[in-house]
């Protein structure tokens, strides 16, 4: 089976005198996947997003998209299938409007203009920002923004797109936002998804979790089986969301919660349940 | 709010002078600035202010705007009439005032230069009222084209501009944030010797360009990971276009000229 990214014992530092940021770390991420990619500030999980599509090049090991070796030549290919999302709504607009903006990938893959207008309604149309056309950058919410953010990067229309920390400048509402723009980018359009958080409350909805720490991989497994080592994420400074706090307690103090809970409904279907089967 | 923000003085509208493209324009207003200097009766004078009227009557903006928009060069077109009127000393006198002597050369001469500087100065600001700065760099982009044979960098240019256009509100509000942040903390921009408030605008402008130089760096990668690899092989989605009534209105200007140098004397 071919992955569509993988990473063979890649290490990487920024400069030579530096102590390595990556350390062997192999995975492999496969065709419409959604990895969520977790870590405290410095476990290394932006410079693998970073490495991804070529913006850093690593000093050990080998990183293949798409089957395509990561290298000088192959950047700008690659650029084409990996699109990525950054974390601050405002360095990352690069048009006088959102029209503009949305379009500025497409140019530099030199796109005929006839295709970019139809692109710019259609990636518009999927983020939910279709009336926002003429609006220049300044009067555009934060969340707003980032949702620009991803139609310019599907208006390219890449098999990966990288969202590295894109709800971290945001607020609660904004946050929620994208999050729920993503979910739906995903289930409607065929891609592989690769989201990099601190916050474990993001990670719920996707299919596999890599977690980081001192640029090593640490854990990898579905959402459940990470929450379920909640001690050891703790150890490694990830903050569990309230619902893992409280099953844990509730674990304490005596009750028997069988399977991890993700959300406050899957607590609950647990706790009403729970005379049942005793 | 932000909302109301407006680089430049561009006035949002759909005139006739609104929808013409912006090469055009330029290219019209160039010539015009040159043959201005051509004009030496009061019939070329007369063709010249009919036209810089008919324009700017055409932008249908308002006339009081448009005045108003002038206020800061007024002192000059009437400064340059004064130092005509008193320094130039031919024709007959027709008017004295105590020591002072009035020649009708000078009345002559300083009316002309002054309608001259006016004429220049509205036809110009024509140009920024009607059309947005983005629609001005796409025309220069597209007018100093033929340079990039000379490794002009016309793109890399065109691009310096729009993006400059885009960060300005982004720096304004900035601006605001860290002034409020600064004024929080005791600085005083508003009161004070002259000296001291130089001295509070430092607090205000480091961190303004810690914050711009790392813009500019998260901006780059950005693009860069968006594919941006210079004007080579690149599209476009904003397009200019020549029409009809652009040759409209190169017919018009033409005629102006001849009539011009018919006029002339």
């Amino acid at each position: 089976m071919s992955h569509f990214i993988e990473f063979r014992n890649v290490s990487f530092r920024y400069r030579e005198d530096q102590p390595w940021v990556l350390v062997n770390v192999s995975f492999t991420v496969q065709a419409d996947e959604w990895l969520a990619i977790i870590g405290h500030n410095g476990s290394g999980k932006s410079t693998i997003a970073k490495l991804m599509n070529g913006l850093l090049l690593p000093q050990q090991g080998e990183i293949f998209v798409d089957g395509i070796a990561v290298n000088e030549e192959s950047i700008w290919d690659i650029r084409k299938r990996v699109g990525m999302v950054f974390q601050n709504p405002d360095n990352q607009f690069v048009g006088t409007t959102v029209r503009d903006d949305v379009a500025f990938g497409m140019e530099n893959h030199g796109l005929p203009r006839q295709l970019m207008l139809k692109r710019v309604q259609s990636s518009l149309a999927a983020v939910g920002m279709s009336d926002y056309q003429a609006h220049e950058p300044h009067r555009l919410s934060g969340g707003q923004k980032q949702r620009i953010a991803i139609a310019s990067v599907l208006a390219v229309a890449p098999q990966l797109i990288i969202l590295d920390e894109a709800t971290a400048m945001l607020d609660p509402k904004g946050r929620l936002e994208i999050m729920e723009t993503i979910r739906q980018v995903q289930e409607t359009q065929d891609l592989s998804l690769i989201t990099i958080t601190h916050d474990l409350k993001e990670v719920i909805k996707a299919d596999r979790v890599l977690v980081m720490n001192q640029g090593r991989t640490w854990l990898e497994g579905t959402p459940r089986e990470v929450f379920a080592a909640k001690d050891a994420l703790r150890d490694i400074g990830l903050d569990t969301p309230f619902v893992t706090k409280l099953a844990a307690e509730l674990t304490a103090a005596g009750l028997t919660i069988q399977r991890e809970p993700l959300n406050h409904q899957e607590l609950l279907e647990e706790l009403w349940t729970l005379h049942s089967k005793m | 709010m932000s909302s109301s923000m407006i680089i430049g003085q561009y006035v949002p509208g759909n005139s006739v002078i609104h929808r013409l493209d912006p090469r055009t324009k330029i290219a019209i207003i160039f010539f015009f600035v040159l043959i201005v200097f051509f004009a030496n009766s009061v019939m070329s004078y007369g063709l010249l202010t009919l036209f810089a009227a008919g324009s700017a009557i055409s932008t249908k903006i308002p006339a009081n705007y448009l005045i108003k928009g002038l206020l800061p060069v007024w002192f000059l077109i009437v400064f340059t009439f004064l130092l005509h009127l008193f320094v130039t000393k031919e024709g007959e006198v027709f008017f004295s005032f105590l020591s002072f002597e009035f020649y009708t050369g000078g009345l002559i001469q300083g009316l002309a230069i002054s309608l001259r500087f006016f004429l220049l100065i509205l036809v110009t600001s024509l140009l920024t009222l009607t059309t947005t700065p983005i629609e001005i760099t796409d025309a220069i982009e597209s007018m100093l084209g033929p340079l990039k044979k000379i490794r002009f960098p016309v793109h890399e240019l065109a691009l310096m501009m729009s993006i400059s256009l885009r960060f300005i509100p982004t720096l304004m509000q900035e601006t605001e944030k860290i002034s409020k942040a600064q004024a929080s903390r005791g600085v005083d921009f508003r009161t004070g010797p002259v000296k001291e408030r130089i001295k509070a605008v430092v607090p205000l402008l480091v961190p303004l360009f810690v914050s711009a130089f790392k813009r500019a760096e998260e901006l780059a990668m950005a693009m860069e990971a968006r594919g941006y690899q210079g004007g080579e092989g690149r599209t476009k989605l904003r397009e200019l276009h020549t029409g009809r009534l652009d040759i409209y209105a190169y017919f018009l200007f033409v005629l102006v000229i001849i009539g011009l140098f018919i006029t002339r004397s």
